[in-house]
């Protein structure tokens, strides 16, 4: 009788949780967007080269010349979109796979308040930093970037894992260090679109999904009349 | 003792789904009628049922209105209903403890 009463609790309690938060994003595509980035902050360093610095340092950004830093701006820019589209479909594929293992909707009630939260603050940050770019103020972009990821991840944070909110603040803490050092902007990108994706994601899979997958559809609560729960309820 | 406890569960919420209901409706604004339907898994007939008995003690708030040009109707809970809620929440917590 008290046993039924305590499943009773526990079934209220994961609706709760099941009814405004998406559980279903998974570790492995932080670590994957993790690891598209550090390739491309490889392919942007190999491409610089010796100017990987003074590109994002205001003072040296002119002695470079008009062309090669168009050029260059065009690679990095192509470079850019590139990690963000095969980040996305990634992290997009990993999550997916989770949802169908723990037997819920990708597109449901709470995955939509989740994408609402990350898609206003991602895409002001987005429309920010083409603004630095027609303004020409490239060394701004990262600092910009990871501020404004840092913020959208706090922002997300209620309608998921509530980890996520500590992702969040190393970004805006990387994001303000990379205003102050300038030059050092590739680096600190690729720490904290990278490293910390990728030391994120292995935490989560390990605290969430390594143990849920060994029993299959967990967390799910079958919710229904008709179906037969528990044979000796009430 | 025993008795007395179990008096104070609320009978609206004997039913599994209709305590599945309020426990949604408690941690969110107003929920539409299929994404009650989506997250509790019941049928359409077996949904409307529940909602109107809850609507008729006066637990929830029915909204009805038109986007466009099809109908959605959002549920949501009332003062009456979060309180009654709580209290059977607390008199289940109640007997659990006094039985262990």
């Amino acid at each position: 009788m008290s046993r039924d009463h305590l499943q009773t609790l526990t079934d209220i309690r994961g609706l709760m949780e099941r009814s405004t938060k998406f559980l279903s994003l998974s570790g492995l595509s932080g670590v994957s967007a993790g690891l598209v980035a550090v390739a491309g902050a490889l392919a942007a360093y190999l491409r610089l080269r010796t100017n990987w610095f003074r590109l994002f340092n205001p003072d040296d950004y002119l002695t470079l010349t008009p062309l090669s830093r168009r050029e260059i701006i065009n690679f990095l820019f192509t470079d850019a979109v590139v990690v963000l589209v095969v980040a996305l479909l990634v992290a997009l594929y990993f999550t997916s796979r989770k949802a169908r293992r723990m037997g819920v909707k990708v597109w449901s009630v709470a995955s939509r308040r989740l994408a609402w939260a990350l898609a206003v603050p991602l895409l002001t940050g987005g429309v920010f930093c083409l603004g630095l770019i027609y303004h020409r103020q490239i060394w701004l972009i990262c600092p910009a970037m990871l501020t404004f990821y840092g913020l959208t991840l706090l922002n997300a944070s209620r309608y998921t894992y509530r980890d996520l909110e500590y992702l969040g603040l190393c970004e805006i803490g990387l994001g303000l260090i990379a205003l102050f050092l300038t030059g050092y902007s590739l680096l600190m990108w690729t720490i904290g679109f990278g490293v910390l994706h990728i030391i994120y994601g292995t935490v989560m899979w390990y605290k969430y999904d390594r143990v849920t997958s060994g029993r299959g559809a967990s967390g799910r609560v079958v919710m229904s009349d008709q179906v037969s729960f528990d044979p000796d309820y009430e | 003792m025993m008795n007395d406890l179990l008096s104070r569960f609320n009978k609206a919420f004997e039913s599994k789904a209709r305590l599945s209901i309020m426990s949604v409706l408690m941690v969110n604004d107003a929920v539409s009628f299929n994404e009650l339907k989506e997250l509790l898994a019941l049928t359409d007939g077996n949904l409307a049922t529940h909602l109107r008995s809850l609507e008729e003690q006066g637990y929830v708030l029915v909204q009805k209105q038109f986007i466009g040009r099809k109908p959605n109707t959002n549920y949501s809970a009332t003062d009456a209903g979060k309180q009654a809620f709580t209290d059977h929440l607390n008199a289940l917590e109640a007997f659990i403890r006094g039985t262990e």
